[in-house]
C-alpha cells in the first residue's frame, strides 16, 4: 500500500478539553506528530504573555495544531462526494492543517518584530529544509513538501483547500478561539461550532456557509470581537510585551557593542547578528528564552537586570490612554523628563498601538481588500455576511483601534518628593 | 514613539491622495520591495499581498484624525478615498525620518488600475522564484484574472524600471 493511504492498525486518539477527543487513522499524520520539529510546538505557548494576565493561559501550539487538525478532518468528513470537493486533497488539508504554525518560535510576536523574522518564511524552511518533516512529507510524494508549504502560504492553486485552513472563517480561527476561551477561563469565546461545520459547503475557491447557519456565524464573529478585546488586547498582556521587546532590543544593543554578557548569550548569537539559520532557529523555544532571562535578572547591566526582573516576576509597567494627536507635546515633555530623572525613555516610556497586535479584525472585503465570508442562499446565490446581517454589520463598522502609554510607575514614584521633574511627570500622566 | 505610523504619514504626503484600499495595499508593498522602510508585515491572500497591520494602521491614522478617508459609492460596490488632513502634516513635523523620495514611483503606480498593480506585486510576491516558474505561479494563483500576456510583459517592465 502506498505510504499516503497507510492507515494505522487502530485509530490513535487525543485526549482533547476542547475537542474531547483529536483522531488519527493516518500513518502521515502520525508520523508527522512524532517529528522533533513539532514536538517542539510543546515548549511554544499559543498565547505568548499572556499568561501573565490570564494564569490559566499556558497552552502551547502544540495544543492548537492538533486542534486545527482535528477540525479540518470533520470539515473533509462532511465535504465528502459533496460537489467542488475532490477527496485526494484530504491528506493534503490535514497535513497543512497541522503543520500550520510550525515556523512559531518563542514569544513569536517580539521575536519577530525585534530580529524582523518570519514565521511563515521558517514554516515554509522547515517544510522544505533537511527535516524530519519534510522526510515524513517527501515519503508521500516529491512534491508533497511544496504543495503543504504552498497551502499554508495561501498560494496553492486550490483556493477551496486554501480557505478551509486561513480564511475569515477557518479551523485556525475557530480552534483557537475556543481553546484560548478555555484556558483563560474567559466566558467570551463559545460558539456552535458543531453548527458551523455542518453548514459550511464547498464551493468553487472558498467555503461558505449556508443562511440557515447565519446565527450560528454571528455568533462566531461577536466571540470573534470580544476575545479580541478582553484577552488578545489586554493592556497588562500588552505591558508584559513591551517589556520582552525591550528586553531583546537591550540584550541586541548590548551584544552590538560587545558587551561581555556574564553568560555567552550562544542560543542568541545568530538571532543578534540577523544571520539566524533554520538549526538556529529551531533550537531556541520559550524553556531556553526563560533560562537566560532568569541568568539576565543579575547581569551587570542595569536596564537588561531591570527589565528581566520585570518580566520573570511580573513587575510589570503602568499605563495610561493616550492621544498621539492631542498628546504628541506632552509626550516630548515626558521624553525630556524622564531623559533628566534618568530613566531612559528608550526603554521606559512606550506608546503601543493596536496595529502592533497580531490578531484581525472580521472585515467584509469592500473594495476587494479581502475576501469576506459568504452566505449560500437558497437560491443558490452568494452574499457578503455584514449585508444580511445587522449584528456583524454594527461590530465591522466600529472604531477598533487604541493606544497606550506605558512606563514603570515604581522608578517615577521612587524620584525624590522635592523633585519638580517628578511632579511634572506625574502631573501629565495622571492630570 | 509610531515611527511606522510616521512612514506611513510621509507616503501620503508624498500623494494627493490614493483611490481604494486594495490600491494602498499593493502601493506600499511594491514600495516595500523596492527597499522603502515600510515595516507592515504581508501574507499572500485571496487578492494577492495583503497587509493586516497596514489595514489596522490606516485605520489608526483616520480616528487620530491625520487621515481623511471618504467612502464613495461605485457601481455595486463602495470604494475609499484617503488624502492627509493638516492634523498628519502637523504630526509628520515631530519626525526626521530619513526616507527617500517616492513622490515620483507613488504618481506612477496611482496612474495604473489596482487590477494591474495587484498583477505587479503578486509577481514581486514571487520573485525569488526563476522567472519562468515566476510567471507560472502567478498563472495560477491569478487564473480567474485571466491577465493577458500583454499585461504580464507591461508589469515585468514596469518592474524592470522600477527596481532600476
Amino acid at each position: 500500500m502506498a505510504y499516503k493511504d497507510e492507515k494505522l492498525n487502530e485509530e490513535k486518539v487525543f485526549k482533547d478539553p476542547v475537542h474531547r477527543y483529536i483522531h488519527v487513522r493516518d500513518r502521515v499524520i502520525w508520523d508527522l506528530i512524532g517529528t522533533p520539529e513539532f514536538q517542539r510546538l510543546r515548549r511554544v505557548k499559543q498565547l505568548g504573555t499572556s499568561y501573565l494576565t490570564f494564569h490559566g493561559a499556558e497552552h502551547s501550539r502544540f495544543n492548537h495544531s492538533l486542534g486545527v487538525y482535528e477540525i479540518v478532518r470533520r470539515i473533509i468528513e462532511n465535504f465528502k462526494d459533496r460537489p467542488h470537493w475532490d477527496d485526494e486533497e484530504r491528506l493534503l488539508c490535514l497535513s497543512a492543517a497541522l503543520l500550520h504554525d510550525l515556523g512559531h518560535g518563542p514569544f513569536s510576536h517580539s521575536f519577530e518584530k525585534v530580529f524582523k523574522l518570519d514565521h511563515e518564511d521558517f514554516t515554509r524552511k522547515i517544510i522544505l529544509g533537511n527535516t524530519s518533516v519534510n522526510h515524513v512529507l517527501s515519503r508521500v510524494d516529491k512534491g508533497f513538501p511544496q504543495k503543504v508549504a504552498d497551502v499554508i502560504n495561501k498560494t496553492y492553486e486550490n483556493k477551496l483547500v486554501v480557505s478551509l485552513i486561513s480564511s475569515q472563517i477557518d479551523a485556525d480561527r475557530m480552534d483557537y478561539l475556543q481553546r484560548d476561551a478555555y484556558f483563560t477561563g474567559v466566558s467570551y469565546g463559545h460558539f456552535d461550532m458543531e453548527r458551523i461545520l455542518r453548514v459550511m459547503r464547498p464551493m468553487e475557491d472558498q467555503v461558505v456557509v449556508k443562511e440557515s447557519g447565519m446565527h450560528a456565524v454571528e455568533d462566531y464573529i461577536m466571540s470573534r470581537y470580544q476575545m479580541y478585546w478582553q484577552v488578545y488586547f489586554h493592556p497588562v498582556t500588552r505591558s508584559a510585551e513591551v517589556i520582552l521587546t525591550k528586553i531583546l532590543h537591550r540584550a541586541k544593543e548590548l551584544y552590538e557593542s560587545n558587551y561581555t554578557f556574564s553568560l555567552e548569550p550562544v542560543h542568541f548569537r545568530s538571532f543578534f547578528s540577523g544571520e539566524v539559520d533554520l538549526d538556529d532557529y529551531l533550537k531556541l523555544d520559550e524553556s531556553i528564552t526563560m533560562y537566560y532571562f532568569q541568568i539576565w535578572k543579575e547581569e551587570e547591566d542595569p536596564i537588561l537586570r531591570d527589565l528581566c526582573n520585570r518580566f520573570v516576576d511580573r513587575h510589570l509597567f503602568k499605563y495610561v490612554e493616550f492621544n498621539p494627536n492631542q498628546q504628541m507635546s506632552e509626550w516630548m515633555e515626558l521624553h525630556q523628563l524622564f531623559q533628566k530623572a534618568g530613566i531612559d525613555p528608550d526603554y521606559y516610556l512606550v506608546v503601543d498601538s493596536s496595529s502592533d497586535l497580531p490578531y484581525d479584525f472580521y472585515r467584509p472585503g469592500e473594495d476587494g481588500e479581502r475576501l469576506p465570508i459568504h452566505l449560500l442562499m437558497p437560491n443558490e446565490e452568494l452574499k457578503e455576511l455584514s449585508r444580511q446581517s445587522d449584528i456583524v454589520e454594527a461590530i465591522s463598522g466600529k472604531k477598533r483601534t487604541d493606544h497606550k502609554l506605558y512606563f514603570p510607575r515604581d522608578l517615577v514614584e521612587g524620584l525624590s518628593n522635592r523633585s519638580k521633574t517628578k511632579k511634572r511627570i506625574l502631573e501629565i500622566l495622571y492630570g | 514613539m509610531l515611527t511606522d505610523h510616521a512612514k506611513l504619514v510621509t507616503f501620503f504626503s508624498q500623494c494627493e491622495e490614493v483611490i481604494g484600499r486594495k490600491k494602498l495595499q499593493k502601493m506600499i508593498y511594491i514600495l516595500k520591495k523596492c527597499g522603502y522602510p515600510f515595516e507592515e508585515r504581508y501574507q499572500f491572500h485571496f487578492y494577492g499581498p495583503y497587509s493586516e497591520e497596514l489595514t489596522l494602521r490606516v485605520e489608526e491614522l483616520c480616528n487620530l484624525g491625520f487621515l481623511q478617508e471618504t467612502r464613495e459609492k461605485k457601481s455595486g460596490y463602495h470604494q475609499y478615498r484617503y488624502e492627509l488632513t493638516g492634523d498628519g502634516e502637523e504630526f509628520l513635523e515631530h519626525y526626521n525620518l530619513e526616507i527617500p523620495p517616492m513622490t515620483e514611483l507613488i504618481e506612477q503606480m496611482n496612474g495604473y488600475s489596482s487590477r494591474f498593480l495587484e498583477l505587479v506585486s503578486t509577481m514581486m510576491y514571487f520573485d525569488t522564484f526563476p522567472k519562468d516558474e515566476m510567471l507560472e505561479k502567478v498563472k495560477t494563483v491569478k487564473s480567474s484574472l485571466n491577465y493577458t500576456d500583454e499585461e504580464i510583459q507591461e508589469a515585468s517592465d514596469f518592474i524592470d524600471k522600477i527596481k532600476q
